[in-house]
């Protein structure tokens, strides 16, 4: 462990002062053992207050730090210095998203399109005494799905989106795989109904991207996959 | 009913302060009974800590061995050093089963046994794989299903809300006003009735497994409304922390056969626990860890040891341990296949909180006086389950359970009651501390404080506490509190301040803090998760009694007339060991 000397940049952007986000540099010294969150922590507690950004776990599982570093959408939290060759951070905000302040964005319409696509278990039988029965193999369908801690790093990364808005995207699509997948759900056919439109799973052209940018390495494209065949099995 | 959240005012049934487990589980429990209710939480629900959770929710499933309720509710009276309620124990345990089915009926994915059951696993402290799991993200899942069935259920949030006070009126509860970190701006939120549900208070301390926002809010505000908080002395700390970063390597670690190496590469659990090793109880495994770094026998010296994986092979921890291993590798660079991991015990779970009846009612007094309206659960209260240490996947539980109880009580509660009336000028203490930090004129920053403070915590007032110790610390917390008089914020903004909830958060733990300080003090024994070098025995004689402390203008002031429900002819106090 030893001290490094740091030249961090980072696009900030109030919207009660700025009328559009810009660069500002800031140079410190750290550990070399530590992480991005550590860094930014560093500015915002020793150097410049007014610096926002969030954060809550610091174990790569709440999904509140989601950012732009050096070219990459990652978990601040979990990244440590190590993992760039250079002593040069630049630091942005998710792209794709509305700016609230500097590193903090809007996940509003995330988290509706989320729920448009009704993310509940959905039973149209009577619930059993004890637990539904689900084989280990049924359980090993969803298990990976369900992992996903709704950072939008997918969603952020996903071109097909940036080129319409409207488009449910990755993680809401993961969502419906999620409860489409999982044997206990009855709600299969309402979901596909919402999903199988020109602004659901058919905007989803294999771009792989948001596999790339995933923190928790879920194979978001090869789960969207399986969507696109139920949903054409299910119109035949 | 869609609330107008332009506006500042805000009449609702039902308020829950905290979208864990324990605020969402009652939230859902009292939309379902049809009444209005809405959660502000400081994070959106999906952040909140519980999603941290690894192991498990313990229940006697019994799905993989023989158990019984009757065996889990002996493990948790023992687990928590015979300081637990039994009466509220007993009842909690009646419960679990119905819990964990409850959260597989909502959709919950649990790892399954081979006849598509849920599976369970051995934890610590617990005598029957009772910890039901899902592979390690337990409490990920549990907190998303619940946050799906809240909006399901068409739940109101108030995301990024932070209540700064409570509206608490001879005695009787008549709401909240809260911050919105978005835009900025005090809301007052009317209710009937509140929960709060605020979490753990783990942030007090340097090193620790919780996340930022565990900053014991709701503990604060109860204490500045002159009522009490209990056995705030009781504060976990697990054994493999990160090195520096504090935050949890799974117990599945030490399950799978991990070492525990000081620096001449000794497996030192064997002057300690000879025969459970490393498996030893949380508690013992800490004490051992800081024993061999007080003397001398850390890592170079330093205040670490090593959590060695190497000979557990590499196919097992990549199939068995993938999260440990991630972790090592992402912050500390480190190769578990290859190098041994650096870890210290790290503060982790707070037994301690606001007291609270059965009912999850909050007391104000040792013969349980009620404050009308006002409800609490999870960690961010006392019941008491957990005694003086909690075991493993009993807190999910206890999550859960409770807010499942808590919204019950608050529906009937609503359904019996109207409005009352608000205070005068209900923002008015609210706005007060908003404006301190914005018109400072002095010089402290709050990141400093904060730091001296868990640095003393840590130090002071850790896994290991003497009275010398504590009484340093004593000092030093009286003195940040001055020094806090003269902080100032740089950002005088509304928008997304973090400046601002830091600062108010810092004051949080600059006000509980004192208050297990004070009851480390008192407690003249060695019992559970507080041990004292200069009191190493517990005593039963003296000391099967609660701590209940309120800040008053003289100082924290404690009751110890509390006694501990103890059913003597079934669950009677014996040594604990392991
Ligand atoms: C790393 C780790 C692993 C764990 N593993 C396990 C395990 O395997 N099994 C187990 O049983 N237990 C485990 N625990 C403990 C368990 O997770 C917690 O005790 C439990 O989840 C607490 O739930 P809660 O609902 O009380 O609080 P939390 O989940 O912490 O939620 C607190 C909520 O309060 C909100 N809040 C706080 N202050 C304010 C404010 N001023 N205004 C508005 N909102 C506010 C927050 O936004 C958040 O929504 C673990 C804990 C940690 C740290
Ligand atoms: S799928 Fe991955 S990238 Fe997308 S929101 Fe979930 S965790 Fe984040």
């Amino acid at each position: 462990m030893a001290k490094v000397k740091l030249n961090v940049k980072v696009l900030r952007y109030n919207p009660d002062t700025d009328k559009k986000p810009y660069w500002k540099t800031y140079e410190l010294e750290t550990e070399d053992d530590v992480t991005i969150l550590d860094v930014l922590n560093e500015i915002h507690w020793n150097i410049d207050g007014t610096l926002a950004y969030r954060r809550s776990c610091r174990s790569a599982i709440c999904g509140s730090c989601a950012m732009k570093v050096n070219g990459r959408n990652v978990l601040a939290c979990e990244t440590g210095l190590h993992q760039f060759n250079s002593h040069k951070l630049k630091i942005e905000p998710l792209p794709g998203f509305k700016i609230i302040k500097d590193l903090v964005v809007d996940l509003d319409e995330f988290f509706a399109k989320l729920e448009r696509i009704l993310p509940y278990l959905i039973l149209k039988k009577p619930t059993p005494d004890k637990e539904f029965l689900q084989s280990p193999q049924d359980f090993d369908k969803i298990q990976e799905a369900a992992m996903c801690i709704l950072c939008g790093s997918c969603t952020s990364s996903c071109p097909s989106l940036w080129a319409n808005e409207d488009y449910l995207g990755p993680a809401a699509l993961l969502k419906a795989y999620r409860f489409i997948f999982d044997s206990r759900d009855d709600g299969t056919d309402e979901r596909l109904d919402i999903i199988n439109d020109r602004n659901g799973i058919w905007r989803c052209h294999t771009i792989f991207n948001c596999m790339e940018a995933c923190p928790k390495d879920i194979k978001i494209t090869e789960y969207l996959s399986r969507l696109k065949v139920k949903a054409t099995e299910n119109s035949i | 009913m869609k609330l107008d959240e332009a506006k500042l005012y805000h009449k609702i049934d039902a308020v829950v302060v905290g979208a864990g487990l324990a605020g969402l589980r009652a939230a859902l429990e009292i939309a379902r009974n049809g009444f209005q209710v809405a959660v502000i939480s400081k994070v959106y629900p999906t952040r909140s800590h519980s999603g941290a959770a690894q192991g498990g929710i313990a229940a006697a499933l019994a799905n993989v061995k023989e158990d019984s309720l009757d065996l889990h509710m002996f493990d948790t009276i023992k687990g928590g050093d015979y300081l637990g309620d039994q009466d509220v124990i007993e009842f909690f345990i009646s419960e679990a089963v119905k819990t964990v089915y409850e959260f597989e009926n909502m959709g919950v994915p649990f790892s399954r046994t081979e006849d598509g059951r849920i599976n369970q696993r051995d934890f610590g402290g617990h005598s029957s794989p009772r910890a039901c799991f899902s592979a390690d993200i337990t409490g990920h899942v549990l907190l998303h299903t619940l946050y799906e069935q809240c909006v399901k259920q068409h739940v109101h949030f108030f995301n990024e809300f932070q209540v700064f006070s409570l509206l608490i009126e001879n005695d009787s509860c008549k709401g909240v006003v809260a911050w919105d970190i978005r835009n900025g701006g005090m809301h007052t939120f009317h209710s009937k009735s509140v929960l709060l549900a605020t979490g753990g208070y783990g942030r007090a301390y340097k090193i620790t497994s919780n996340a930022h926002a565990n900053t014991g809010d709701a503990l604060a505000l109860i204490l500045e409304c002159g009522l009490p908080l209990e056995d705030m002395e009781f504060v976990q700390f697990h054994p493999t922390g990160l090195y520096k970063h504090g935050i949890l390597l799974s117990e599945a670690a030490r399950g799978e056969g991990a070492y525990i190496l000081n620096d001449k590469g000794e497996r030192f659990m064997k002057n300690y626990a000879a025969t459970k090793m490393e498996l030893g109880p949380r508690d013992v495994v800490s004490r051992a860890e800081q024993t061999e770094i007080n003397e001398g026998r850390g890592i170079g010296g330093k205040d670490y040891v090593y959590l060695d994986l190497r000979h557990i092979g590499k196919e097992r921890i990549m199939e068995r341990l993938p999260q440990v291993y991630d972790l090592a590798l992402n912050y500390l660079k480190v190769d578990a296949i290859k190098e041994p991991i650096p870890i210290q015990p790290t503060a982790h779970y707070s037994m301690g909180g606001i007291p609270a009846n059965v009912r999850t009612e909050v007391i104000k007094d040792a013969k349980g006086s009620i404050i009308k309206g006002l409800y609490t659960a999870g960690e961010a209260s006392c019941l008491s389950v957990h005694g003086a240490n909690r075991l493993g996947t009993n807190s999910l539980q206890d999550a859960a359970t409770f807010g499942r109880i808590a919204g019950i009580s608050m529906s009937q509660f609503v359904r019996d009651n109207k409005f009352e009336n608000l205070p005068a000028n209900p923002q008015d203490a609210a706005l007060k501390k908003v404006s301190t930090f914005m018109n400072g004129t002095g010089k402290e920053r709050h990141s400093v404080i904060r730091a001296l403070l868990q640095n003393g915590m840590t130090k002071l007032a850790g896994v290991f506490r003497t009275e010398e110790d504590m009484l340093k610390l004593r000092v030093l917390v009286k003195e940040l509190q001055e020094r806090f008089k003269n902080v100032t914020i740089d950002d005088k903004g509304n928008s997304y301040n973090m400046d601002l909830i830091e600062a108010f958060e810092v004051s949080n733990l600059l006000s509980f803090s004192e208050t297990i300080v004070e009851g480390a003090i008192a407690r003249k024994e060695s019992r559970g998760a507080h041990y004292r070098n200069d009191y190493p025995k517990r005593d039963d004689e003296n000391w099967l009694r609660h701590t209940l402390a309120w800040q008053t203008e003289k100082g924290v002031v404690l009751d110890h007339s509390k006694e501990v429900i103890i059913f003597r002819d079934r669950y009677a106090p014996q040594e604990r060991k392991y």
